[in-house]
């Protein structure tokens, strides 16, 4: 499966040397593939074409940036026109072309359905998720960018490491010594706390809050909206009880804490779970104002 | 390499929660997944997890329930597990802190479902997926468990004896999809396959983009019997446009299905006379189907779910999640208008074979939940019975990894006990085609020392990867839509011998394109070309598999229909279907199903709702 092959990096051709000299039926189907191969970028090329011509079409300009591959080691956009089927997605279109076009185009994504908060990346200069935006929204040509105030990895993708680390310095887990006696019996909940604190459970972890937030761009350790309203969930459950509450609020009240937030409410304006995040903190705030007065 | 006492891949509710259990029970644990844990597609159940919590309802309605649903392809040490254990995981759940729905006595709440005889779907909203998904990764982050994220494992390491029974795991091949490193991770005690459903395997699902099935391609592969494959569940109401779920639990709270014409076709075209609405799904999609190809359906292509008569408070209050979805991806208005919907691949019944504790034929070898065939769910699974088993299950594989002491499994595995060889011809060629792909466990010395298996699936793993990485060839995606096209238009709710032979052909053709698959993207950072390239390999194994098995299974039985064969042939068919890969040259057979439980046989009865 080698001669046929038109160019060749050096690497690759150092592994061909060790393979088998073809057969003639190899040969054969190899030529055959080159044939298809070139068939399907002709093919591609003409498609790429109608659709620039076409009015149905949706232009995208995506970032393209890979730190090892040539030529993408400059961060740059690339246009692609694809062709528009009601209802469909920022996402759907990306996929689209790299299925069509480049199928080095690289983003996140999984559920399609607005749970596992994959894909959110900056649409139109705002933080959306790709999956739940849809093209008629939206001005052409729709500017796809990875979210900033991130570490770019390639394309659409960024690091969330940091994302993680700071949800995860909050001790997102439930903790309560109270457990009922039997071991087939719910601690009880009262409908209003489920209720009050039911948006904050509804985080997915998609990162655009803290993307979108001044103060976390200035101050990297600033635990940001996603983390504060994950301590938000458990610090007004109930169930875990008053000792507990105070080990959160002091928690949230640390340096880099809930009085960082300066309400300017972008995070609210851009959780695609409406998270009434600021309120989420402000209210935090109070809490906590409330308890130190306690002991005072 | 990395060296772990027990590695569990895949980070959903079952892969969490085998983790947690493998932990518990005194193990080092480590997880690897190709998707942060949080991003699993566990986080998309709606509708609820099934638990005989209540005085009124007992562990035994459940198994009954669930035998019959199964239509009596359920294994029932495996359906006694479930129901037993169901109540005291959910209840753990609420432990660490899953909000649950409440009832006003600060119960947690429990709603009808289909299929079902008494309202034991606990839930929460109409996200209970994603509230049970982040409250075990809270569990995972509380434990300090070490999750190797964004890691696609490639490739198990095991021996190569010739009877796949006296084969052991050591570990798996992972690639970093960081940084493009393949690394082995050796499993001393045990590796858990926890990698979740298969619906990439047909185009309109409402299964995720990551769910191809890998785990049980990669069991497949390495010796371990497929069992039930032709069971797939088809969901009856799921968005037409974009394949995304409409939870039961609309219908569970009284939402009703109309054809064109404005009829509630359930019940006035005799569908399910007793249920209506709330009939098995299998029933429920066949049904949707029926109406559409009798000129009854809108646009020719779906019918309308309404649950404007619940009232705005109600829906609000239970179903909000569902006007969202319904919204943003049909632009749909619930509230105010019907939704439209038409059945989508929901649900992999069969999968790889285990038995009740997750093990499989291969020595150090388990799965759990999707992934896996215990039998929970046999020929049709009810609504709410798959997130049990997540827990249930996923628990029960940790703590046998782990080393606990469980006692002796009534389910076996592998061709022991009464198996029979299936006499079926395939009039299509299936299995390896030569080329590309992994190569078949075969010829030279056994390798058995954990450490040369290991090193040896990573250097065929990094041979295979070099190898797309530097030919030319073509893209993957063209041969995985023709895959995804052939299977929803022929493998469907509907099923006929000519078509399903067709799809064989189709396959192999699909076989044969990919001999010719390339990467093209050179890069060793986040390579997603290159990952969906090694997938679109798993879901051609899968693909086959499930169409073998629908060819040969020549009887109607839960949510496999056969034009030819109308009715349920207990004399034949209350057997399992197994194929076993047999180092590329796939072969078919049979087990006798388990109806005998603990204190009752269940005896077939109709399946009537
Ligand atoms: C939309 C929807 C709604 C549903 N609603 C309900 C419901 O209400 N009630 C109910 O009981 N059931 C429901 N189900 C079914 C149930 O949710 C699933 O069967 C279950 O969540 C699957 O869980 P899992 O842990 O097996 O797999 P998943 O949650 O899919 O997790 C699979 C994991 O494996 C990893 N993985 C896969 N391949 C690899 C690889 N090669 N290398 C490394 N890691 C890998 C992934 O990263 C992921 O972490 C629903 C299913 C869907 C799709
Ligand atoms: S709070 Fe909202 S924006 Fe922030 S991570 Fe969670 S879901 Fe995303
Ligand atoms: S793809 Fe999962 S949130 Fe968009």
């Amino acid at each position: 499966m080698s001669t046929q092959i038109p160019k060749q990096t050096e690497e690759s051709s150092e592994t061909e040397a060790e393979t088998q000299p073809a057969s003639k039926g190899e040969e054969r189907r190899a030529e055959k593939r080159r044939r298809a191969a070139e068939r399907r970028e002709q093919r591609q090329e003409e498609e790429a074409e109608k659709a620039a011509a076409d009015e149905s079409t949706v232009e995208l300009k995506v970032f393209r940036y890979d730190p090892q591959v040539e030529g993408k080691q400059e961060p740059r956009f690339d246009t692609f026109h694809v062709p528009f089927t009601k209802g469909m997605t920022v996402l759907d279109a990306l996929m689209y072309a790299r299925d069509t076009y480049d199928s080095s185009l690289t983003f996140r994504h999984s559920c399609r359905q607005a749970v596992c908060g994959s894909d959110a990346m900056f649409v139109n200069g705002g933080q959306k998720l790709a999956c739940k935006t849809q093209i008629s929204d939206l001005e052409e040509p729709v500017r796809v960018e990875p979210l900033p105030h991130a570490e770019v990895t390639k394309d659409l993708v960024v690091d969330m490491e940091h994302f993680y680390e700071q949800m995860e310095a909050v001790e997102p887990y439930f903790q309560t010594d109270e457990y009922p006696d039997g071991e087939l019996e719910e601690q009880r909940q009262d409908r209003a706390n489920r209720e009050k604190i039911k948006m904050s459970t509804r985080c997915i972890w998609c990162g655009a809050c803290m993307s979108s937030c001044n103060i976390a761009a200035g101050d990297n350790e600033y635990l940001g909206p996603a983390a504060i309203n994950k301590a938000y969930r458990f610090a007004m459950d109930e169930r875990e009880g008053e000792e507990m509450k105070q080990k959160r609020l002091e928690i949230i009240e640390q340096e880099h804490g809930v009085w960082r937030c300066q309400t300017q409410f972008s995070c609210t304006e851009v959780c695609p779970k409406d998270i009434p995040l600021t309120e989420h903190i402000q209210e935090l705030k109070r809490e906590a104002v409330k308890n130190n007065l306690k002991f005072w | 390499m990395y060296e772990h006492d027990v590695v569990v891949v895949g980070a959903g509710g079952a892969g969490l929660r085998a983790a947690i259990a493998a932990q518990e029970a005194g193990a080092d644990v480590a997880m690897v997944s190709k998707l942060h844990p949080v991003r699993s597609h566990t986080g998309a159940a709606e509708g609820g997890i099934n638990a005989a919590l209540r005085d009124a309802d007992s562990w035994q309605d459940h198994a009954y329930d669930t035998m019959k649903g199964s239509d009596y392809l359920g294994d029932a040490p495996a359906v006694e597990a479930l129901c037993q254990e169901s109540p005291e995981e959910v209840i753990r759940l609420e432990h660490w802190g899953m909000p649950f729905s409440r009832e006003d006595d600060g119960r947690v709440s429990q709603r009808p479902f289909g299929g079902l005889s008494f309202p034991r779907t606990t839930y929460a909203g109409a996200e209970t997926g994603h509230q049970m998904l982040h409250t075990m990764y809270e569990q995972v982050v509380k434990r300090g468990i070490t999750v190797y994220d964004e890691w696609h494992v490639m490739d198990l390491a095991v021996t190569d004896e010739d009877d796949p029974a006296e084969r052991t795991c050591h570990g798996v091949v992972a690639y970093d999809i960081q940084s493009g490193e393949i690394s082995g991770f050796r499993a001393e005690n045990g590796v858990i396959l926890a990698t979740g459903g298969m619906g990439q395997v047909f185009d309109h699902t409402t299964n995720a983009v990551a769910n191809t099935g890998d785990g049980v391609a990669m069991a497949y592969r390495a010796g371990v019997p497929m069992e039930d494959m032709e069971f797939i569940q088809f969901h009856p109401t799921t968005l037409p446009s974009t394949g995304v779920l409409i939870s039961e639990g609309v219908r569970g709270e009284g939402g009703i299905l109309y054809n064109s014409e404005g009829e509630r076709f359930m019940f006035e075209h005799g569908y399910a006379n007793n249920d209506g609405e709330l009939a098995s799904r299998d029933v429920v999609s066949r049904a949707e189907l029926t109406e559409v190809n009798e000129g009854r359906g809108i646009e020719d292509e779906y019918v309308h779910l309404d649950m404007r008569h619940l009232g705005e408070e109600r829906i609000l209050d239970r179903l909000e999640n569902i006007l969202h979805l319904a919204e943003d991806f049909e632009g749909a208005d619930g509230l105010t208008e019907p939704m439209p919907v038409k059945p989508g691949q929901h649900y992999a019944m069969g999968g790889i074979e285990t038995n009740e504790f997750g093990e499989t034929v291969i020595d150090g070898l388990y799965a759990a939940g999707e992934c896996a065939c215990a039998s929970v769910h046999g020929a049709n699974r009810l609504g709410g019975n798959a997130l049990p088993e997540l827990i249930v299950f996923g628990k029960r594989a940790g703590r046998h990894a782990a080393g606990e002491e469980m006692g002796e499994a009534e389910i076996e595995t592998g061709r022991s006990g009464n198996w029979q060889p299936a006499d079926y011809e395939f009039g299509v060629e299936v299995g390896e085609t030569g080329g590309s792909g992994t190569a078949a466990a075969d010829g030279g010395a056994v390798v058995s020392d954990a450490e040369s298996v290991l090193g040896a699936a990573v250097d065929r793993a990094q041979e295979r990867v070099d190898e797309l990485l530097s030919r030319k060839g073509r893209n993957h995606a063209e041969i995985r839509s023709a895959v995804q096209e052939t299977m929803t238009a022929n493998v469907n709710v509907f099923r006929e011998e000519g078509r399903l032979e067709e799809t064989l052909a189709d396959l192999r053709e699909a076989r044969e394109a990919y001999k010719d698959v390339a990467v093209s993207d050179p890069s060793r950072t986040f390579n997603t070309d290159l990952i969906h390239t090694i997938e679109t390999r798993n879901i051609l194994d899968l693909a086959e598999a499930l169409t073998m098995g629908a060819l040969a299974r020549e009887e109607f039985r839960g949510a496999h229909w056969r034009k030819e064969h109308q009715e349920r042939k207990d004399e034949d068919w209350l057997k399992h279907t197994l194929i076993s890969w047999n180092d590329g040259e796939p072969e078919l057979w049979y087990k006798p199903v388990v109806l005998e439980g603990e204190n009752k046989t269940y005896e077939p009865k109709s399946r009537s709702y």
